[in-house]
């Protein structure tokens, strides 16, 4: 026991960022997809509060159209860990008429799932949202804030945010407002591989490189699936494939890989020059898709 | 890996967005799909050159009016380090984004247009990069290629800025003069072949020669507590561990110290990260404390060493930054929060207002707009623990919240 304890800047500002979360807050939740930032998320928070449990629940917004490996992997995932999961589904706000399914060649749930978000944080009272946003992702998210106030109507105001000084974290709000908590705000896609590689955390079997039947559009992969819509002339072939993220079969496009383990899938990253969400869909949509998405709420 | 926080600063047309960008494209950061969308749009506009600046301006707002508006960041890696820019606009009415950007920063970008040389602007940089205290600073030359890359002109830039390098009192500031052409490419990241008179690095072998462990001023350990952790579980039964991280120096076990405010003495127990034991917690690293005695401690109290104690009063004067449409007046009320403490906080005076451009005080201010730079005396309804900023780059510093608005309003760095 002569060790000192490393400095990994990311990792002790995330964990620095989680435990203001939970001092500062009344009813904070992670924002959990399954994905490999909300698994590394739960890692980071695990850190945070050892010995003691991690201090609140976990949340899906399930869009009824994830890859089912995903949820196999949430529901396991959870169980080992002893934590308490709430899932919200995205078929009950559209039974609800709430929100209407979208119809046609890219038709998506993904732009649904803000209101199903955004009624869950109503119906728990959340005050606090963490979710797995990393700057680097997308031009918006490169000047969203770490504590990141919405108002009532969970609206993002972009020009109005709080100026983060030092360490500061001001997370002081009105009745009704919420906070969305970026944690790994400053990570990299390349950072998050490295740290699963690094901690050895298990993660969903599509991020590494599998057959799958695949069809092509617009010069990206798409899934083959009863949830898809897919042009009679939109030929199925097989293919090896991996995905980098993991949002709706809908919306993730699949790149060409045999990365079958960790460290290939980090050594690709290394070499690749598409960004991570070059292969989401619902970017693809306008020059300023996730921006106009991040003010209505979205995460 | 190492991380390295940069700011930049520099006017609208110093060409910012573009050295970023010409930093990224030479590193290989950007990705085919962002190089398609820039040459894309390049194109559209009908530029002859690649357009840069789209790399790093998100917001549709700025795209509309083609300036940076806020604060963005920007990611790339080199094998050795991992490097986050934080952009900063460089117009006079966004003093309260660059102070932001430099706070965070342990390294300052300052962009001078080589035809215009030093400017006001320039001394506004300065200024607040040596108020923030922020260690090593590049004053990057640019557009060299549009004065013949002239060695002369750069020495008389040089000068004209070392002028203003004799106003400082931060001696430990580390100070670098680097030529650049950012749209050419030349000592961006390769050796520019034309100014061969240039005997020094390029920006980023500076920036890769920077030693990420020390660039951190040091000071006094300060251990502020975040929050307490009592697993209340069969195993760990009477744990009380005190999570928090440590600033200015690092603690070891059975280490002296004294928790304020209560000014008890004990010694550090154990330290944990995650499941594990150590011996000693860097400056910086985010742990868990245990301490000997059985302590009343919470969230807010601060953990500092036997003989190493920090000030602690109800009265403080700081120089404020000013990041309010609503003024700061004699007599308005704020939560201070230091570090990870609040506190109730009254201005009492503002003493004077200080021009950010080297040219002195002015007195008999009636309040702060935003923007302003100002030293202000405050009384507390608490006593707070704190160094001058001077010496303690954390403990020295405040941010001031709006209790009606909740906004942060300004910065403080307690004198």
């Amino acid at each position: 026991m002569t060790e000192t304890v490393q400095i990994n800047a990311l990792e002790n500002e995330a964990i620095y960022i989680f435990r203001e979360v939970a001092a500062q807050f009344e009813k904070p939740v992670l924002l959990f997809s399954g994905g490999k930032d909300s698994i590394t998320l739960v890692r980071l928070a695990q850190k945070a509060f050892h010995p003691a449990k991690i201090p609140f629940p976990l949340m899906h917004i399930d869009t009824g159209h994830n890859f089912p490996e995903t949820i196999e992997f949430r529901d396991r995932l959870v169980e080992e860990l002893g934590l308490e999961l709430i899932v919200r589904n995205v078929q009950d706000s559209i039974d609800q008429g709430k929100v209407k399914e979208e119809s046609g060649r890219y038709s998506s749930r993904n732009m649904l799932q803000t209101t199903t978000l955004l009624d869950a944080i109503e119906e728990f009272k959340f005050d606090a949202c963490i979710g797995g946003a990393r700057r680097d992702e997308e031009k918006a998210r490169a000047k969203e804030r770490i504590f990141s106030v919405r108002d009532d109507f969970g609206q993002w105001d972009e020009r109005n945010q709080r100026p983060e000084l030092f360490d500061m974290l001001n997370g002081e709000i009105d009745f009704g407002q919420n906070v969305r908590v970026f944690p790994i705000s400053n990570w990299t896609e390349l950072d998050v591989w490295t740290y699963i590689e690094r901690e050895v955390l298990e993660i969903p079997s599509i991020y590494f490189a599998h057959k799958r039947e695949v069809f092509l559009r617009d010069g990206l992969i798409w899934s083959a699936s009863e949830h898809v819509y897919r042009d009679e002339e939109e030929e199925v072939e097989e293919r090896m494939v991996r995905f980098r993220t993991v949002g709706d079969m809908s919306c993730t496009a699949a790149v060409d890989s045999y990365a079958t383990t960790i460290s290939k899938v980090v050594e690709e990253i290394r070499d690749s020059s598409i960004s991570e969400r070059g292969a989401r869909i619902d970017d693809k949509r306008s020059e300023a898709a996730m921006e106009e998405r991040k003010q209505q709420g979205y995460f | 890996m190492e991380v390295l926080k940069i700011a930049t600063a520099g006017s609208v047309d110093d060409g910012k967005s573009t050295l970023i960008g010409r930093l990224l494209y030479d590193t290989k950061s950007l990705t085919s799909d962002k190089l398609e969308a820039i040459e894309r749009s390049s194109k559209q506009k009908g530029y002859d050159y690649l357009d840069f600046s789209l790399a790093t301006d998100g917001l549709v707002a700025e795209r509309e009016q083609g300036i940076t508006i806020d604060v963005a960041h920007i990611y790339f890696s080199t094998a050795t380090k991992s490097y986050i820019i934080a952009d900063t606009p460089g117009h006079v009415e966004y003093t309260r984004n660059m102070v932001t950007g430099a706070s965070t920063s342990q390294v300052a970008i300052i962009l001078i247009d080589a035809r215009h040389g030093v400017i006001e602007q320039t001394y506004r940089h300065f200024f607040i990069n040596n108020l923030l205290r922020v260690k090593d600073v590049i004053v990057a030359v640019n557009k060299m290629d549009l004065v013949d890359f002239s060695e002369e002109r750069y020495n008389e830039i040089k000068n004209e800025f070392q002028k203003l390098v004799e106003k400082s009192d931060y001696e430990d500031q580390n100070i670098t003069f680097i030529p650049v052409s950012a749209l050419k490419g030349d000592n961006v990241v390769d050796k520019s072949k034309i100014m061969s008179w240039y005997s020094g690095n390029t920006l980023l072998e500076h920036l890769e020669k920077i030693d990420t462990a020390d660039i951190y001023n040091r000071g006094k350990a300060r251990f502020p507590v975040q929050y307490v952790i009592r697993p209340k579980t069969e195993e760990y039964h009477d744990y009380r561990g005190y999570a928090g991280k440590v600033y200015g120096g690092s603690i070891s076990v059975g280490d002296e110290v004294i928790v304020l405010p209560s000014e008890t003495k004990t010694k550090v127990k154990e330290i944990y990260f995650y499941d594990k034991k150590y011996e000693t917690a860097a400056r910086r690293s985010s742990v868990t404390l245990t301490l000997e005695n059985d302590v009343n401690v919470s969230r807010g109290d601060m953990i500092v060493k036997v003989g190493e104690l920090p000030k602690v009063e109800k009265t403080l004067t700081a120089t404020i930054s000013w990041m309010d449409a609503k003024q700061l007046v004699p007599g308005s009320k704020y939560v201070l929060q230091h570090g990870v403490n609040k506190v109730l906080a009254k201005v009492s005076a503002i003493n004077n207002k200080i021009n950010p451009d080297y040219s002195g005080i002015e007195t008999g201010v009636t309040g702060l707009q935003m923007n302003d730079i100002a030293s202000v005396s405050f009384q507390l309804n608490k006593p707070i623990f704190f160094d001058a900023f001077k010496e303690h780059r954390t403990n020295g510093a405040f941010i001031l919240i709006d209790p009606q608005s909740n906004s942060t309003a300004g910065v403080g760095f307690i004198e």
